[in-house]
């Protein structure tokens, strides 16, 4: 449905975006991660078509949104950064006038309407003007807008900013399950929210795709991944590592907390695929040994720790070495 | 959805975007005061003691000169500023579509404000017999020079989010397109030079001239489609300004 091939975009001599390049198709949801300033946004804009790129080409649904712009935007819904809508209307208004220029009439239109405002919950505020509307409200008005149509293609800049708890919750809901039909692009902060939505997720960073995956191949980049947990009553957390240390296959034990209730450590394998294999070995030491076992798990990794290996400044990196 | 419709939507929005505050019912009756101001005062429309709508006429390129710009300010610096461009530029829609539709809400806008001047025409109907068709060609010269202020204003407000800068930049060419042929203008340029051709090809780029014929009851091709030929510039050229933003 997305095709975006090698797209640049330069603001005068700095380089927004470099050299991007990746497919969305039907039954897709990409979240769009990355540092603040890493080009999301202007990625995004050029996708949607507000602004052309340096080089490099879109196509949304077989459409070059250069080339022949008015049908790939008809295939469109898009939310830009910061919920931008006209402060000078009401929210019905609002939402009538963005239908009708997508070209509904009559009853279509007041059906659509009608479907967003329960959608996004905005029956309460329907006849307010949208300069007097909180954050939330004026942020989710603009996401009904993007939905209006029904549209093929959704893309989100920061869907969830400004929402509170509840209507993050049901904003994610909805968007997973339109990414059932639709092909999704959505740029977020928040990383939990790109395990509970994304069918798949790319960073970006100075302007880069530096990671392409789904959520759990990303998450097995991280250190962590792979590692083994293991909680243990009335050992001290000394004796563990030794003995765990002796187990075939362990690179490294860390302890993570001494306590003669449990004492927990982690213990990482020579290679993240040899986790199973030796987290059985761990099970039968335990059993030798007759110990308490409250916990042996096999870690998936964190996404936060690998976002910040990926996107942190080599220099960074390297001081805190 | 065809070319027509989608420009009315975006005028409908437009013109509902000025009535949805009072800045429209201000800006009225303040262009309804200095109208009448300038004929019964300043336009001595009494001690003329005939029965026209010249002093009314005469001032409306100097009452035009800040009131349009005060109306065209906002039509892209807004839309810059709140960010709504985004929104308008990604819909199925051309941006020549935007622009016309905006700049056809504001021109229907100024309509309105100077078919409010009615009474003025019917005193005059009552105090004695005007030639109604010289008053109709009149209005008509000044509806166009409305226009071509106004697709000026339009052009300034694509350049900048601010709306004071456009507003100030809209008055200065504004300005230049009157004084270009204003009498005691075109007198000091006699002065300086021998070549009469010099005055006249000036004073040829001049509202004044063109807005002249139709005071005098003569519709002039020339003169509407040099007033076509202003809008169709500027509004050409905010194509090309609201583009080369977009390109960065
Ligand atoms: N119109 C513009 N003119 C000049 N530079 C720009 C323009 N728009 C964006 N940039 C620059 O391009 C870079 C990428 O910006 P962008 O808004 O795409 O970042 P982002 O990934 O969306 O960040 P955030 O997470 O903060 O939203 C930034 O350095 C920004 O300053
Ligand atoms: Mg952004």
């Amino acid at each position: 449905m997305i095709k975006v091939q090698n797209l640049t975009k330069s603001f005068g001599p700095k380089l927004a975006v470099n050299g991007v390049s990746f497919t969305v198709e039907r039954g897709e949801v990409l979240g769009f991660l990355g540092p603040n300033g890493a080009g999301k946004s202007t990625t995004m804009r050029m996708i949607t078509g507000f602004i052309p790129p340096s080089s490099g080409s879109v196509s949304v649904g077989g459409h070059d949104i250069v080339e022949s712009a008015i049908p790939a935007k008809q295939l469109i819904g898009y939310l830009p950064e910061n919920a931008p809508s006209y402060n000078d209307m009401t929210v019905h208004g609002f939402l009538t006038f963005t239908a009708e220029i997508r070209g509904l009439q009559g009853m279509e239109l007041k059906k659509a309407v009608h479907r967003v405002v329960e959608m996004c919950f905005l029956e309460g505020v329907l006849h307010q003007s949208i300069e007097t509307l909180s954050k939330g409200f004026r942020h989710r008005t603009c996401f009904a807008q993007s939905i209006i149509h029904n549209p093929e293609v959704l893309i989100l800049d920061e869907p969830t900013d400004g929402l509170d708890p509840n209507q993050k919750h049901e904003v994610r809901t909805l968007i997973r399950r339109m990414g059932e039909t639709k092909a999704i692009i959505f740029s977020t902060h928040i990383l939990e929210e790109v395990e509970s939505v994304c069918s798949r997720a790319i960073i970006i960073d100075r302007g880069q795709v530096v990671a392409n995956g789904t959520p759990s191949e990303l998450k097995m980049r991280s250190e962590l991944a792979g590692a083994i947990t293991f909680k243990v009553q009335g050992v001290s957390a000394q004796i563990l590592k030794e003995k765990a240390s002796n187990v075939q296959g362990v690179r490294k034990v860390l302890i993570v907390k001494d306590d003669p209730i449990g004492s927990i450590v982690r213990i990482y394998p020579n290679s993240k695929s040899a986790a199973e294999v030796l987290a059985g070995a761990l099970g039968n030491m335990a059993l030798q040994e007759k110990w308490g076992v409250e916990e042996l798990h096999i870690e998936e990794g964190r996404l936060d720790e690998v976002f910040r290996t990926i996107t942190l400044p080599e220099t960074v990196q390297e001081g805190r070495k | 959805m065809n070319s027509f419709s989608v420009i009315k939507t975006i005028t409908k929005r437009e013109l509902s975007g000025y009535f949805a505050s009072p800045v429209a019912y201000v800006f009225i009756v303040i262009f309804l005061l200095l109208a009448g101001f300038f004929t019964f005062m300043a336009g001595g429309f009494f001690e003329r003691n005939e029965a026209s709508l010249l002093s009314f006429f005469l001032w409306h390129p100097w009452l035009y000169l800040f009131l349009v710009p005060s109306v065209g300010m906002r039509l892209w610096s807004e839309e810059r500023r709140s960010g709504t461009m985004e929104l308008l530029l990604t819909m199925p829609i051309t941006p020549w579509q935007a622009i016309v539709g905006k700049f056809v809400a504001s021109w229907m806008f100024l309509a309105l404000a100077l078919a409010l001047t009615f009474p003025v025409w019917i005193t005059v109907s009552y105090l004695g017999s005007p030639d109604h068709g010289v008053v109709l060609t009149s209005y008509l010269g000044s509806l166009l020079l409305a226009g071509a202020y106004l697709a000026i204003s339009c052009m300034t407000s694509a350049m900048t989010r601010n709306q004071v800068v456009s507003f100030i930049l809209s008055v200065v060419m504004s300005l230049f397109l009157i004084l270009a042929g204003w009498p005691p203008v075109t007198r000091l340029l006699d002065q300086i030079s021998d070549n009469p051709r010099l005055v006249e090809t000036v004073a040829a780029f001049s509202v004044m001239t063109h807005f002249e014929g139709f005071q005098k009851g003569t519709i002039d091709l020339r003169d509407i489609v040099f007033f076509a030929a202003i809008i169709g510039f500027s509004l050409f050229t905010t194509s090309i300004i609201i583009r080369s933003h977009r390109a960065g």
